[in-house]
């Protein structure tokens, strides 16, 4: 077993929230005041003052221990605390009671690009970003040629990055960071930012320094499809305490029982679905053939891909289409509703229900992002285009005695679809 | 491997040797800063001339040429308020720099951890810059004027080092308090405006009633002043007596409060910023 290189024992951290100002810092004055009104205020009740402070405690009894190496996914709600966790364990912020113990150089990346600074030219932020993510200017020499490279900047390197385009920005940003060489690495919701391909770059680059490294990997982020392909176990957060703490299939799992963020089934209230004034979305789901939403394919499965809307006006042709990616961020394929009559003829007004089936034997084993549209390219409207808004995973059951494209093959087959072919004997 | 135990309320063992660790990023902020100084201004680095030598001249209007001040050994009255503006400039910017410093590096303090001394003691370290500078133009007027240095100069790190404690002490305390109640943001300003009347820049200690001194000194700058006019200029009116080391006494209490108050407060600082 290896060494346990972060435990924490009761960790709680607790804010005074006020309700009534909304002002970020008190001044002085303030502070004299409120302490002159308490005390001369003996008339009128002393209650009042106390109403507008209340305690909150962001997180509260945490007990957990990660081992070196092993990337650790932290998901949960929006305000469940993960934020905050992150925030204790790099030791951004204190935690009120309790202990933890870090073995090792922690870095932490909550931030692409903390410290550039808009004026400095690229090659001078490599080294100041470098330097406040906790690395010495030996060691930025060292790496500054892979870094350059990494980000594909280099033509740029002496311009200011004021000048950057966002996604150059990122690009060089995160480039500084993948090359950090921590025992541990903190990284919060960072991938949010930047094209596709790139942060399937990163993902790998991350991947490859937990693995290879032994460093220890701990990962914020609502992108599923990420967290699914980095990390191994997880802590679910849920208002500030730990719901569940394990291997990540099984929380998955329960995290979709408890329809937290359902990743495999959206649902609308009719006055908050997305659309517009033709067509509104209320429901899609990833959803076996028994039309019941589900998470996990087996791949001898049909998947389908599951829309319901709810059109207003006659005389629209509208269609429905989704776009799948895989977990390295290619599209496997898109699909339009092509096959359907409404290709061509206007809906109906009313409730509509449409289904996509993916056939079995189709796709490789792993995670899939689906992004869901309502559109009509050839009048060129969009009604509504949710990316990634759905996921769900395949994975080979291997029950005995089932053909399937991998045959007997044990380990991993390779590409991008495992379609089934039929072969057959010409001669 | 290092081993790090975070419990609530507990000062880290090794807080002083993490600043040692991360020295390079003090000088790398210090750098930043001075890069970006100066971008984007016609004049450039030519303002860290012109800042002091335009002020010198306006002191040198009002009281050698208005007032009618001088010295009382011969020396040329620019030298003699030359010297007393090393001190109290580096000591102002210093004080000015280091109380923003915090919460102009907000998104640093809240997204990664580093020991904060080392941000109010950058600002610090950046105004070293405009110090030595000075220091060149210093030996400029020196050569202008004809006076020849005298072994006292080899006595002015000393009083540097004083000076450099009393930015050091005082920035640290207005620098972490700021972060709470930034009244700080409009007090500085005024104690720096009112410090250039009450430190003795433009005029002689010995103008100040003797009775007086002692509770003058408590300006901590007023004891460093005489010690650089005297390093510098030869005249000296309280070095070595009671007044001046009652600024030594209010440097070295700065020091401990800025020092305590800022670690207090450290820890909370993302929380409260």
């Amino acid at each position: 077993m290896s060494e346990v290189v972060i435990s924490a024992e009761n960790i709680g951290k607790k804010y005074k929230i006020s309700h009534q100002t909304k002002e970020k810092y008190v001044t002085l004055r303030e502070t004299i005041a409120s302490r002159i009104k308490a005390a001369t205020n003996f008339s009128r009740k002393s209650s009042t003052n106390k109403d507008t402070i209340e305690d909150f405690w962001a997180l509260s009894d945490l007990n957990f221990e990660i081992r070196q190496g092993e990337a650790v996914g932290v998901i949960g709600r929006n305000g469940a605390g993960k934020s905050t966790l992150l925030k204790v364990i790099s030791r951004i912020t204190e935690p009120t009671v309790g202990k933890l113990e870090l073995n090792g150089r922690v870095a932490s990346l909550l931030e692409v690009g903390t410290g550039f600074h808009p004026e400095l030219t690229g090659r001078e932020n490599i080294y100041l970003n470098g330097a406040i993510l906790g690395m010495t200017q030996v060691e930025i020499k060292r790496k500054f040629d892979e870094i350059v490279d990494f980000s594909g900047v280099e033509k740029f390197l002496d311009t200011p990055v004021k000048r950057y385009s966002s996604g150059m920005y990122v690009r060089l940003a995160f480039a500084v960071a993948a090359h950090l060489d921590p025992e541990i690495l903190i990284i919060d919701e960072v991938l949010a930012v930047g094209d596709a391909e790139f942060q399937k770059k990163c993902l790998n680059k991350m991947d490859e320094v937990s693995k290879t490294g032994g460093r220890t990997i701990l990962f914020v982020s609502h992108n599923m499809t990420a967290i699914q392909s980095l990390c191994s176990s997880c802590i679910w957060l849920e208002k500030g305490k730990i719901q569940q703490l394990g291997a990540l299939a099984e929380i998955i799992q329960s995290y979709q029982n408890q329809g937290v963020k359902i990743l495999f089934e959206s649902n609308w209230e009719p006055n908050r679905a997305p659309g517009s004034a033709v067509v509104r979305l209320y429901r899609t789901a990833i959803v076996n053939s028994q039309l019941s939403a589900q998470y996990t394919y087996d791949v001898v499965e049909k998947i389908g891909v599951l829309f319901e809307y709810e059109v207003f006006e006659n005389d629209n042709v509208i269609w429905a289409g989704f776009n799948l990616h895989n977990s390295e961020g290619i599209n496997v394929f898109d699909s339009h509703s092509v096959t359907l009559e409404t290709y061509s003829k206007p809906h109906e007004k009313g409730i509509h229900q449409v289904v996509a089936w993916i056939p079995a034997d189709l796709l490789n084993e792993g995670f899939y992002s689906v992004s869901i549209a309502l559109f009509n390219h050839l009048v060129g409207t969009t009604h509504c285009h949710l990316r990634d808004e759905l996921s769900f995973s395949v994975v080979d059951k291997g029950s005995y005695g089932r053909i399937t494209a991998k045959g007997d093959m044990g380990s991993n087959f390779p590409g991008i679809v495992r379609p089934l072919l039929n072969w057959e004997k010409t001669k | 491997m290092n081993r790090i135990i975070i419990e609530p309320g507990k000062t880290e063992k090794n807080y002083w040797l993490d600043i040692w660790r991360f020295r390079e990023l003090l000088f790398i902020l210090s750098w930043r800063d001075i890069k970006v100084r100066y971008r984007q201004t016609k004049l450039g680095i030519a303002w860290a001339i012109l800042r002091p030598m335009l002020t010198m001249g306006i002191l040198l209007l009002v009281f050698n040429r208005f007032v009618g001040l001088n010295t009382t050994n011969g020396q040329p009255y620019a030298i003699f308020v030359f010297a007393a503006q090393l001190p109290w400039m580096f000591f102002a910017t210093a004080l000015s720099d280091a109380s923003n410093s915090i919460i102009a590096n907000e998104r640093l303090i809240t997204k990664v951890y580093f020991p904060r001394i080392i941000i109010p003691l950058s600002s610090v370290a950046t105004s070293l810059v405009d110090f030595l500078i000075s220091m060149f133009l210093l030996f400029g007027l020196l050569a202008y004027y004809g006076v020849e240095p005298t072994w006292r100069l080899l006595m002015l790190p000393i009083f540097f080092i004083l000076v450099l404690l009393a930015a050091m002490g005082a920035g640290l305390f207005v620098a972490a308090l700021n972060v709470q109640y930034r009244d700080f943001r409009y007090i500085v300003p005024f104690i720096v405006q009112f410090g250039l009347y009450l430190s003795p820049v433009g005029y002689s200690i010995s103008r100040v009633p003797e009775a007086w001194r002692p509770l003058f000194s408590l300006n901590p700058i007023v004891g460093i002043i005489d010690g650089f006019r005297w390093a510098i200029t030869g005249e000296s009116v309280i070095l070595m007596q009671l007044p001046f080391w009652i600024s030594i006494g209010v440097i070295v209490c700065f020091l401990f409060l800025g020092v305590y108050q800022f670690r207090k407060m450290e820890r909370s600082f993302a929380d409260l910023i």
